[in-house]
């Protein structure tokens, strides 16, 4: 069965993710080309949260891979468990069976640890692979991932090859911390996450927030935006906009101009280094709400 | 006909359809974007479907299908309204599904948008390095300006052919001694980390089983990167064509370097300067390095460099060299600022001043006064002798 883009987008927002028109067309495409799909933004935009609501949408399971630098073969894909494979060797060669007896046994898949990306070749329903932060992953393992996602097939020398069953929906993710290659990219559909404007960011707010009213969100959502704005170093992203909003339903403000004190104190938790704590001093903040509140 | 309509999905959609699409891969290539024959191929499939009628939806697809970086999708909109609205999108999408349609202006051909008056085939202007730079995430922003290249110099013959070559003989030297002994110490200093079971049963198996040798663990060593900041002001001009040969040199021969030309802005030129043919890539460069006269805002630049370049082209194992005479006119306070944030993300910085090869030379320039807390070796850079003097420190990083 194929989703048509509104079947994506109603479903999505089924999930709890309010997307845009844009990510369901990308999501739409990517099931229609059969292409894995590359998201890149800043940190904190949301595009692992992308691949989780594709796998509510598909109704699939959700298998991750978390890229980082140094990640080789055996941790990725696959490795055998080598304590129980001496182990084996000892017990049975203690009972007496002949060497080859043993490598055929040591050597089946009772020993083979499974890694992500085997497990999502493995699966009978099409899973949702999440290759996150591929940029963190060296070229080497960037080379290894293109050969996988061409053919979907593994080849495990004392096993034999093992073909993909179903073909997984493979989702990238990269914040730039590297230059990926042309090969991969071509590969690839590309999105590129912004972040929400101020209407989806309420809207955001209003589903992740329970109990939250839809003027505070709006407000909240705008100071973001103005926060945004400012020079920092580290610009705050949708997970921490939705603990503001917490934190300030928890303390009970209503209304953001009223309360300049409470805001002022409470964006520590948008603010994560000492360089932008120190930038956006209570004038600035008071600024800001005034412009937005 | 172009190849690329030689598709399955091509029965379906009409042949003035086809072309445009044709056409509008090729103003996208034009325009530095990587569309291979496989794009243009999904996108006449998707041609095929019933999104494809709908306008709102058809942008965004082959936004998504076309755009490989950052630069290709902020560039996309302007790209794609320029080729498809300004024709008429409607009288173009009225062909999907007739094939027999022969309007006289699809007849034209791929080749249409680019003769056409008034239509631009590139949106945006670009020179051959603009082009190749727009692979960089974030090419668009700062890239070589266009009203600042408007004369070339030509920097061939300020340095004679020996000279060129004895300074690209230096770079490889340098680079070399930085990369060999990084790899040695490394292997030295990471030997005997953590067994790897998987090797040791190999090597072991000529033993019948029994772990005789053991097989390491031992992290991979990563060569050094060195990332090259020269200054192209007019203060700095009678060493501007030395150093812009260092600079190819130096990124011919690490497999890690990147270079950047500041002068009032900051234009990343690394890909431009990938280029075997050194006197092309050294002509490029000059139109680069053009916009003598503002000034040199090395404070801005660096904040520049920080905020865009930074997070992508430095890593704990880098080393920074900024090549200027410290004549800045921007805000002192800038530049310590962006000098403190640089240091802490980079291994070394080297500060290359061809002033301090002069007599009596004190750094007195208030940018050089203020960067030089935050600078870990300030040399002299005025000759081919004092580059090469830096080779110890730099085999020593």
């Amino acid at each position: 069965m194929t989703l048509t883009r509104d079947n994506i987008s109603d479903r999505l927002a089924a999930a709890g993710y309010i997307a845009d028109r844009d990510i369901a067309t990308a999501l739409w495409l990517m099931e229609f080309l059969k292409r894995p799909l590359l998201l890149e933004g800043e940190a904190g935009v949301g595009k692992t949260e992308v691949a989780k609501a594709l796998a509510t949408v598909h109704d699939a399971e959700l298998i991750r891979l978390q890229c980082y630098e140094g990640l080789d073969q055996n941790a990725a894909l696959y490795e055998w468990n080598y304590q129980r494979q001496l182990l084996a060797i000892k017990t049975r060669e203690g009972a007496g069976e002949n060497a080859d007896a043993i490598e055929e046994h040591i050597f089946s898949e009772r020993y083979l640890l499974e890694r992500p990306l085997l497990a999502a070749i493995r699966r009978v329903r099409p899973p949702v692979l999440l290759i996150d932060e591929v940029d963190r992953a060296d070229e080497e393992f960037e080379a290894f991932l293109l050969e996988l996602l061409s053919d979907f097939q593994v080849s495990i020398p004392e096993l034999g090859t093992i073909k993909a069953t179903a073909i997984p929906r493979v989702v990238l993710t990269s914040n730039g911390t590297r230059e990926l290659s042309d090969a991969l990219r071509r590969r690839c559909l590309y999105h590129y996450v912004d972040f929400p404007e101020v209407d989806r960011e309420a809207k955001i707010i209003l589903t992740r927030t329970p109990g939250i009213d839809t003027a505070l969100a709006l407000q909240i959502a705008r100071m973001v935006a103005a926060v945004r704005k400012e020079d920092l170093r580290k610009v705050p992203g949708v997970a921490e906009t939705l603990d503001w909003a917490a934190t300030l339903a928890g303390l009970g403000v209503h209304e953001l101009r009223q309360e300049p004190e409470a805001v002022y104190e409470t964006m520590i938790c948008l603010l994560k280094t000492h360089e932008d704590r120190a930038q956006l001093t209570r004038e600035v903040s008071d600024r800001l709400l005034g412009k937005v509140a | 006909m172009t190849p690329t309509a030689i598709t399955d999905p091509s029965e379906y959609v009409g042949a003035p359809m086809r072309q445009k699409l044709a056409g509008f891969a090729r103003t996208l290539r034009d325009n530095g974007f990587k569309v291979g024959l496989a794009e243009t191929r999904d996108a006449l499939a998707l041609f095929a479907t019933p999104t494809a009628t709908r306008a709102s939806a058809l942008k965004p697809a082959l936004r998504a299908l076309f755009c490989a970086t950052h630069s290709d999708w902020e560039r996309f909109d302007e790209i794609f309204d320029a080729f498809w609205l300004r024709r008429g999108m409607r009288q173009a999408l009225t062909a999907v599904g007739a094939p027999t349609t022969g309007r006289p202006r699809g007849q034209r051909g791929a080749e249409a948008p680019q003769g056409e008056s008034g239509l631009p085939d590139r949106v945006e202007r670009h020179n051959d390095a603009d082009v190749d730079a727009a692979g960089d995430g974030r090419g668009r922003r700062e890239g070589a300006s266009r009203s600042e290249n408007l004369a070339a110099t030509d920097m061939r013959h300020i340095v004679d052919p020996a000279d060129i070559a004895r300074t690209h003989a230096l770079a490889a030297r340098l680079a070399r001694v930085m990369r060999a002994r990084l790899v040695r110490r490394e292997q030295i200093r990471r030997r005997g980390r953590r067994i790897d079971l998987r090797g040791t049963i190999h090597r072991n198996v000529s033993h019948g089983g029994t772990l005789l040798d053991l097989a390491w663990r031992r992290r991979k060593a990563k060569p050094l990167r060195l990332v090259l900041l020269l200054d192209a002001s007019g203060s700095m001009e009678l060493y501007t064509a030395f150093f812009v040969r260092f600079l190819h040199g130096v990124v011919d021969c690490f497999r890690e370097a990147e270079a950047f030309v500041f002068h009032t802005r900051l234009a990343h030129v690394s890909a431009s300067l990938r280029d075997r043919n050194v006197a092309r890539a050294v002509d490029r460069l000059s139109l680069m390095a053009q916009g003598i006269g503002g000034g040199t805002r090395i404070g801005e630049s660096l904040a520049t460099f920080n905020r865009w370049h930074a997070r992508r082209v430095i890593n704990s194992r880098t080393a920074v060299m900024i090549v200027s005479d410290g004549y800045d006119t921007g805000e002192p306070d800038r530049l310590v600022a962006e000098m403190r944030r640089l240091r802490r993300r980079c291994r070394r910085i080297i500060w290359l001043n061809p002033l301090i090869g002069w007599r009596d030379y004190r750094p007195q320039a208030r940018g050089m006064r203020a960067a030089l807390p935050y600078v870990d070796l300030f040399a002299p850079a005025h000759n081919l002798a004092s580059l090469a003097a830096l080779e110890p420190y730099l085999a020593r990083i």
